[in-house]
């Protein structure tokens, strides 16, 4: 008789919420594989009906506690989307650093603490404060200096204060702006300088194409503004990403899942940097040669890789916004912006650290919000994480279920699943 | 002295609490793992103890099935801290308990409204005893830092039960009120720097109220400042759920 494998890894750890896998092979046969998100729903589309534009930033940043600002921006954004507003350069500037500070907090934390110990067989970054100390220290500077910017920009990174549809309600003083661009320096220097650290990586040999789905803004790696690029067919306009997610519920898992023009896509750094690798600053691009990083890779595992590369856009990023404040008439001011409210439909997409972001509101003439829809990067993500396990399975049959969960769960985490954001919504479970 | 073992769990949540807790300069994190030993942190570590001295719990129970989790959490735990205002006082998920269930359901999942198991959302304390808590959304890092300490050195908590308004006074702010915006803060609880007020916000709540909060008091300032019914309840209920002298 062949071999059974039965796994169930129940909360998958070091990821953001709660996932289970499932895998089921009989005589080498895939029988179920299944990737289900069991993170309790938290109704926020339901919660945040009724209530006022002021307050659609706040409420809806607490969908996420990684990736807050991210939610705070695509808010802003939704609800300038519905009320015909433009962001002034200062006000542009202070979001792009904002969403940096984010950036560092959570692609740190993802390289370092969630992915990196299964490369040097430990189970967490703990046992690594003894035997890898220097590279532990150099995470927390870097993910130090995005909780500093965050505290800078706005008040404070997890869920900041100062994000408001009126502008930033806080401005940084001339001071801050000098110490972010230090901060960013100094970031972009231990970066270059410990690019090996992720250059000697053994990353499985894994590849599977797929469609990439990101922002895209031609000019710039779009983060906060642009349309939507699609590897398979191209631009559309972000008012069509209900056509470029399509959304559906399955059981056993909170959840729902999305699909474009094949039964899956990706989206999160690697997407970005597959679509829009061109327009990477050029320090990031030379970090990327130095990885072995080239569009278009279809190595899911070197999302990773792919994150590693963006911090040092992001570096680069916050120095050019910072100079453009700097050589703003100093001290800024906080701006007074008179937002009238328009019944009406307004949509935000914006790059968080994850993946496209969407969220969509319908307002009435007052300024209360109708209904809502939040489209979450895991959840389109999520079909693709299943395929690819599929697609991996057969390829590493014949290794033993501690060998297969491990490299399941990589797989996995390499994706950054953020669950938290289970607005509408991880365990492995093997079953030979 | 072996160092006391410390845990972190979470339910229906953003984990921005755990992330806070970690959000440390290098030398402060070294420090802290000095005098307690982190043996379960989901979201961080791979690693499973079985009892724990200290366990913090974010997040707050939104489902039935989630009961027993929680009671085995505290069955093998010395001490349970609340940790963050869903955990302490149901949070933000909090804010669909003013909604019928048919109605939150049928708007996030209209075609499969009973496909996921959901409940009123409550804090932990509902369920379990809660031997301290560390309010906020977030968590604010240094108090974080702070209770830990003294709870390691067996000492109280040392959570202020005091309004914002002081630390506000301290900061020498002027009033929001004055600048056109509304604010919780008479009747909430400090410790968080008056960060909100103090950074262009106002205080929405998210550390629940003083003992014994002059919610009058509160409306009445509200008043005066033209608010209506309607407007003061969707302050409150932000954050203020917990608080049946409000609603």
């Amino acid at each position: 008789m062949g071999r059974i494998i039965n796994l169930d890894i129940r909360h998958i750890t070091r990821i953001e919420g709660h996932g289970n896998i499932r895998l089921n092979v009989r005589d080498g046969k895939i029988e179920a594989c299944h990737f289900d998100i069991v993170e309790a729903p938290r109704f926020f589309e339901a919660m945040i009906r009724g209530r006022h534009f002021d307050e659609a930033a706040l409420i809806t940043s607490r969908i996420c506690g990684i990736c807050s600002v991210g939610h705070q921006l695509a808010s802003l954004a939704a609800t300038e989307d519905a009320f015909g507003l433009s962001l002034s350069t200062q006000e542009k500037c202070l979001r792009r650093l904002l969403n940096a500070g984010e950036y560092f907090e959570s692609h740190t934390l993802h390289i370092y603490f969630l992915a990196i110990p299964d490369f040097v067989g430990a189970k967490s970054v703990l046992p690594l404060v003894k035997t890898h100390r220097d590279v532990v220290v150099h995470a927390l500077k870097l993910k130090k200096y995005g909780h500093d910017i965050g505290d800078i920009i706005g008040g404070r990174l997890v869920h900041p204060m100062a994000s408001n549809v009126q502008a930033m309600t806080k401005t940084p003083t001339e001071k801050e702006l000098f110490s972010i661009i230090g901060w960013m320096q100094e970031a972009k220097m231990e970066l270059m300088l410990n690019v090996t650290t992720l250059a000697n990586l053994s990353l499985p040999d894994f590849n599977r194409d797929t469609e990439y789905i990101s922002l895209y803004k031609p000019g710039t790696y779009a983060l906060l503004e642009g349309d939507i690029f699609s590897s398979d067919t191209g631009v559309a306009s972000y008012k069509s990403y209900r056509e470029l997610t399509q959304e559906y519920a399955i059981p056993n898992s909170t959840a729902k899942r999305c699909k474009h023009t094949r039964d899956s896509f990706m989206v999160g750094a690697l997407a970005r940097f597959n679509n829009n690798y061109q327009w990477l600053s050029d320090n990031a691009k030379s970090v990327a040669e130095r990885l072995n990083l080239t569009p278009k890779c279809t190595n899911p595992y070197k999302n990773t890789l792919a994150q590693y590369v963006e911090l040092i856009h992001l570096a680069d990023d916050a120095i050019d916004a910072a100079q453009t404040l700097i050589a703003m008439a100093q001290p800024l001011k906080v701006e007074e912006r008179i937002v009238s409210p328009v019944a009406g439909i307004g949509i935000g997409s914006i790059e968080v650290p994850r993946g496209i972001l969407y969220h969509e509101y319908a307002y009435n003439e007052k300024g209360f919000i109708k209904t809502a829809n939040c489209v979450i990067p895991t959840g389109q993500n999520g079909q693709n994480i299943e395929n690819d396990m599929r697609a991996l399975v057969p390829q590493i049959v014949d290794k033993t279920d501690e060998e297969i969960t491990l490299m399941l769960e990589m797989l996995v985490r390499a994706y950054d699943p953020c669950i938290s954001c289970s607005t509408h919504l991880l365990d492995v479970e093997i079953i030979r | 002295m072996s160092k006391p073992t410390v845990a972190f769990f979470d339910f229906a949540s953003c984990e921005g609490c755990q992330l806070s807790a970690i959000n440390l300069a290098p030398q402060q994190l070294l420090e802290l793992l000095e005098v307690i030993d982190i043996v379960e942190f989901r979201e961080a570590l791979s690693e499973k103890a079985y009892h724990y001295d200290i366990t913090l719990i974010e997040g707050s129970i939104t489902r039935k099935s989630d009961i027993p989790r929680l009671q085995d959490i505290r069955n093998r735990s010395d001490l349970v801290v609340a940790f963050g205002a869903c955990a302490h006082i149901g949070g933000i998920n909090a804010l669909k308990n003013f909604q019928r269930p048919e109605e939150y359901k049928k708007a996030v999942y209209p075609d499969t409204p009973d496909l996921f198991e959901t409940d009123i959302a409550r804090s932990i304390d509902a369920f379990i005893k809660v031997d301290a808590f560390i309010p906020g959304c977030p968590i604010d890092t240094d108090e974080f830092v702070r209770v830990v300490k003294n709870i390691v050195l067996g000492k109280n908590p040392d959570i202020p039960d005091y309004p914002v308004c002081v630390e506000c006074k301290q900061r020498e702010n002027v009033c929001v009120y004055e600048l056109g915006l509304t604010c919780l803060g008479p009747v909430i609880r400090a410790g968080c720097g008056a960060r909100c007020p103090s950074n262009g916000g106002y205080c929405y709540g998210c550390r629940g109220t003083i003992p014994e909060p002059n919610i009058y008091g509160q409306k009445d300032v509200m008043r005066q400042y033209h608010l209506t019914h309607d407007q003061m309840m969707d302050q409150f209920k932000l954050f203020l759920n917990h608080n049946k002298e409000v609603f």
